[in-house]
């Protein structure tokens, strides 16, 4: 009768009625006029606008400034369900920076033959400038941000780790802000944990990693690559939340053996960077030398322990999606625990067996670039195109060290708020950690994105997704 | 062998310099074979910010310009007490895996050149042997020249000009090595000429990882393992990363630069 | 507080002031090309140099009609200069210094730029003309409101109120450079009422109609609009006042931060050129070269300010 297969929504149990951590929101929701919703959702997307809340769309020079949408329907976890994720990422963010420490000093993971040497020799994403360093706190990945997906009850999958510099933990605030502010009765209905600590969690854990340099309490600054920047209103965001400057390369030099930034007041020195430049843009001197963007000698001062940078350089090689693969015997090398999450079981098309495979079974599966981001050069085989299905045979007969690919998952839905009603769709999770030396902490909830399209399973905003408010509950 | 050096770089600019910076690999090491007895680094026109160990353990000074200078100058001065081991430096220390040395840089990118130069190689019967031909062969096919010598060549340039100086003829050797399945490194140092006191200019030659030897040195130019006369101060995958001075600056105008470099036998 | 940011809440706040600077003196052209048409071409003349946009005009078009400088001024896209630049770049700056904001004010400048970019998005009829001006000057005047309202009286609001004042000085001071010759006494223009038309412009365009005739009984003549419109600090459109408020809020920073600086002295001396001279003087001295000399000073300024509080290196 009905072909495609039985997703697990959220929200609603087959038989209609709400599952448990949705029993209160939903009372509230029957009573609610559908027409009164929409009003609501017109509401939100207004205070967006004003707010500023907006993203860069590359290449689409029409449409310079564009709203991710939001949907004012609430994601609910359970408190119960929401500790286990927690105990998971935590073990897997302690696993992730023990690698990276790891990978950076003796490789005892490879000379143990747990990942081979060339998954490390041959990945772009290894920083040779970082051997040997170890950063101020021992922290690399100051802020990761895990995408989960979920597919059924208790099943949790970690789609990737993001330990260079994830976006969107503005949307999480942001829209918890719009959620209070349109619907302040439902929150005294419904126990929701709150996010609104974390700009001053972030400050705390940025400044628990000091280097030696810092003498008193210390500076953080957030470094941007401008207003063109298609992140830069949540760089302003957590620069103005935080209460630290907002800082670009041209306004940093190095100055008596620190960074320092150029105040109305001469050169200050700067502590803790939070940096939302990617490495190779970070240092013309050491790095790429045509970016305009990063700060000639920040590379050299940092080695000499005059500045933390956040996160550490040379992260990347700890969220390769072809590292991904191994991080069940990465989290067991360096625990001694088996992983609480689940990973997606992945294939390396680097592999000639694996290769074949994937070939063989392209239209089932999702194959991903290496070292793509943001949804761009990414096949979902079952919603493929023939031409599609072709152009990607080629690229990976061309390159298959460059793509992994996965099965699909049957992604977890919940409904959206559209004109003709309630409607499911396709949803992930990024919950936000923050690691400094004496903690890891993770905000209950997360930046939920949803795939607004029917049927679709690509949640990135550059790609028609929205995001949801999400709500963890209070048990 | 005692080793007198006084080495002077001097950058001239058209136009005050607003803001500069310069990294140098300018410090040699105690290590096998070498004992630093003593090393300064004076800098006039600008001012010593920060000092560190880089990846491949080679001492950086970052220096920054005085505002408004139109001149910075760089003074080493120092004494190393060399002995002669026929161009064995030893086993890899440190965190750096020899992997890292089969990678190529832009500069070492092999191509059709040496690919060419590898195939036309008679080997010897041991590692050691077959690299004293690469070195051998490399000087034959791309002899030494000073005329119209250019900086910052790819091997492939370098070979296409059918002459090279010391760097373009170690970078030509660590590719063909790294192509011969060799972990080879560039080092950048001093060589006392035995007829001067006023040396040209400073040296560069290659090193390459010989299981069971470690690294040996291979100077290319002068078709010898390095002896007593040699100073390594620098060690990288390429003249860039171990390049004794790099650096960026604001402002426009040309540069010119002045060195002086005295090696002599104490 | 960045440098950086301190020049661009200087910038935000001089392109907010240019904008509602710019529709007066399109709304003080149309009023005198509506009721002495053989007065309009140079009339918007005159406004264009005034705005300084005058060689930019001349490369699009020959003539001077009113609908093509209005067109220019407001939503040229050629027009780096025209209040749809303008309030985009001071949108810019807002967003360069979000973090020094409070959200009201930033809400303020945002909702402007997208209020202001839909109406100048097509060109503008003559019906829709007055409205639109108004609401140009009302949304500068809203962001000015949630400065008042919301900000702390630090460096940051130091710096916005003086790229405030600096504009509009400049603004007096070009309108009065354009038009100082219809202020000369001269016998031809006495009495005329051609004079009164342009005199009106004068005053028009800087907003001080009902003003003038509430402190003046009603009477007009050229030096008294001369001295209202240079030294009468009630007026804050004045030259005087708003360098008294340059003046003081340079003195708020020189407090704040225990140092002067150049810029102190050269703003003193701009002052005291108020204080010491009177209309007479002026005219005495020349008016041309009195207006001449005080916009080489203020620019002087303008660099000074931008050297000594690091706005770029």
């Amino acid at each position: 009768m009905n072909e495609s297969p039985a997703y697990f929504d959220e929200m609603l149990q087959p038989d209609g009625g709400p599952r448990g951590p949705y029993a209160q929101y939903y009372d509230w929701l029957r009573k609610e006029e559908p027409g009164r919703l929409l009003e609501k959702s017109a509401e939100a997307e207004a205070l967006f606008r004003l707010t500023g809340i907006t993203f860069n769309v590359y290449g689409d020079p029409s449409e310079a400034e564009r709203l991710i949408p939001f949907d004012v329907i609430p994601r609910i976890i359970a408190g119960r369900e929401w500790v286990k994720v927690t105990k998971g990422i935590e073990q897997r963010v302690r696993a992730l920076n023990a690698f990276l420490h790891d990978i950076y000093h003796r490789q005892e993971i490879v000379r143990a033959g747990r990942v081979p040497a060339h998954m490390i020799a041959r990945n772009a994403a290894f920083l040779p400038q970082m051997i040997g360093v170890t950063p101020p706190g021992g922290i690399y990945t100051h802020i990761v941000g895990t995408d989960l997906v979920r597919t059924g009850p208790d099943e949790f999958f970690v789609l990737e780790d993001n330990a260079r510099t994830p976006s969107g933990v503005s949307y999480m605030l942001e829209n918890r802000e719009t959620m209070l502010h349109m619907f302040p009765e439902l929150f005294s209905k419904v126990k929701v944990q709150s996010v609104s600590q974390y700009p001053r969690s972030l400050r705390r854990s940025l400044s628990a990693c000091a280097p030696q340099a810092c003498e008193g309490r210390p500076t953080v600054a957030v470094l941007t690559p401008g207003i063109y920047n298609s992140a830069y209103y949540e760089h302003a965001f957590l620069a103005d939340q935080m209460g630290a400057e907002l800082v670009e390369g041209h306004d940093l030099r190095v100055v008596n053996g620190r960074v320092a930034m150029r105040t109305t007041e001469g050169y200050k020195p700067i502590d803790v960077l939070y940096r939302r430049i990617d490495d190779d843009y970070i240092d013309p001197l050491n790095f790429n030398p045509d970016s305009m963007l990063g700060v000639p000698g920040i590379m050299d001062v940092y080695r000499a322990g005059g500045i933390t940078l956040a996160n550490a350089p040379g992260t990347g090689i700890a969220d390769d999606k072809a590292i991904y693969s191994y991080m069940p015997e990465i989290i067991e090398f360096y625990t001694g625990e088996k992983a609480i999450l689940n990973n997606v079981p992945t294939h390396r098309c680097s592999e000639p067996e694996a290769l074949k495979y994937v070939l063989d079974n392209l239209a089932d599966l999702v194959v991903k670039e290496v070292h793509g981001s943001g949804g761009y050069g990414m096949l979902v085989g079952p919603a493929a195109s023939k031409a599609e299905l072709a152009t990607f045979r080629a690229k990976l007969a061309a390159n298959p060290d460059h793509y992994i690919a996965q099965p699909t998952l049957a992604l977890s839905t919940v409904p959206i708020l559209t004109d003709a009603g309630l409607a499911p769709r396709h949803v992930d999770l990024r919950p936000y950690v923050l690691v400094s030396p004496d903690r890891i902490e993770i905000t209950p909830g997360g930046l939920t994105r949803v795939a607004l399209t029917e049927g679709s399973l690509v949640v990135n905003s550059s790609q028609g997704g929205g995001t949801k408010d999400t709500w963890v509950l209070e048990e | 062998m005692r080793l007198k050096i006084h080495h002077q770089t001097t950058y001239h600019y058209d136009s005050p310099v607003p803001y500069g910076l310069q990294q140098l690999r300018l410090r040699p090491k105690s290590r096998e074979g070498q004992e630093v007895l003593h090393w300064d680094i004076a800098v006039a026109g600008g001012k010593l910010e920060v000092c560190y160990e880089d990846e491949h353990a080679n001492t950086v000074d970052l220096v920054s310009f005085d505002p408004g200078q139109t001149e910075i100058s760089i003074t080493c001065s120092g004494e190393v007490e060399v002995t002669d081991n026929h161009g064995v430096v030893g086993r890899q220390k440190g965190f750096v895996p020899l992997w890292l040395y089969e990678r190529s840089t832009a500069l070492t990118q092999a191509g059709d050149g040496i690919k060419a130069l590898v195939a036309g190689l008679t080997r010897g019967e041991t590692d050691l042997a077959t690299l004293h031909a690469l070195s051998a062969h490399i000087l034959a096919m791309v002899p030494y020249s000073t005329d119209q010598a250019a900086s910052d060549l790819t091997v492939e340039q370098a070979i296409a000009a059918g002459h090279a100086v010391c760097q373009d003829h170690a970078h030509i050797f660590i590719s063909a090595a790294r192509q011969m399945g060799f972990p080879a490194r560039y080092v950048s140092g001093y060589l006392m000429m035995d007829d001067r006191v006023m040396q040209d200019a400073s040296h560069a030659w290659a090193e390459a990882h010989v299981p069971g030897l470690g690294w040996v040195g291979f100077d290319v130019s002068n078709g010898i393992s390095p002896d007593a006369r040699y100073v390594r101060v620098a060690t990288a995958l390429d003249y860039r990363g171990a390049a004794p001075i790099s650096g960026m600056r604001f402002g426009k105008g040309a540069e010119s630069m002045n060195v002086s470099l005295q090696v002599q036998q104490q | 507080m960045l440098g950086k940011t301190a020049g661009g809440l200087f910038w935000m706040f001089r392109y907010l002031e240019r904008s509602e600077n710019t529709a007066r003196m399109i709304d003080a052209g149309l009023r005198i090309s509506l009721t002495r048409s053989s007065a309009a071409e140079s009339e918007w003349t005159s406004i264009l140099h005034a705005t300084g946009l005058q060689a930019g005009y001349l490369q699009r078009y020959s003539t001077y009609t009113g609908d093509q400088v209005i067109d220019y001024l407001l939503r040229d896209e050629t027009n780096p200069g025209s209040v749809r630049a303008v309030v985009e770049a001071a949108r810019n700056d807002a967003r360069l210094v979000r973090t020094a904001l409070t959200r009201e004010v930033w809400e303020a400048v945002n909702e402007c730029y997208m209020v202001l970019k839909d109406a100048l998005a097509h060109p503008i009829s003559d019906r829709d003309l007055p409205r639109i001006l108004q609401m140009i000057r009302q949304r500068s005047a809203f962001v000015r409101g949630a400065l008042h309202g919301t900000m702390l009286r630090n460096e940051m609001y130091d710096f916005a109120r003086i790229g405030t004042f600096f504009e509009r000085a400049d603004n007096t001071a070009r309108i009065l450079d354009v038009k100082y010759y219809i202020l000369l006494p001269s016998v031809m223009h006495v009495g005329t009422p051609t004079d009164n038309v342009q005199w009106e412009t004068i005053l028009r365009a800087t907003s001080a109609v009902r003003a003038y005739q509430t402190l003046h009984d009603g009477e007009v003549d050229p030096k008294s609009i001369a001295k209202f419109l240079m030294l009468d600090r009630r007026l804050p459109r004045s030259l005087a006042f708003c360098y008294g408020k340059i003046q003081d809020n340079l003195g708020y920073l020189e407090t704040d931060y225990g140092v002067r600086h150049p810029c102190h002295d050269l703003a003193a001396r701009i002052c005291k050129r108020f204080a010491t001279y009177d209309v007479d003087a002026i005219f005495d001295y020349g008016l041309h070269e009195f207006i001449s000399d005080f916009l080489k000073d203020s620019a002087a300024l303008g660099q000074q300010i931008e050297i000594d509080y690091r706005f770029i290196e």
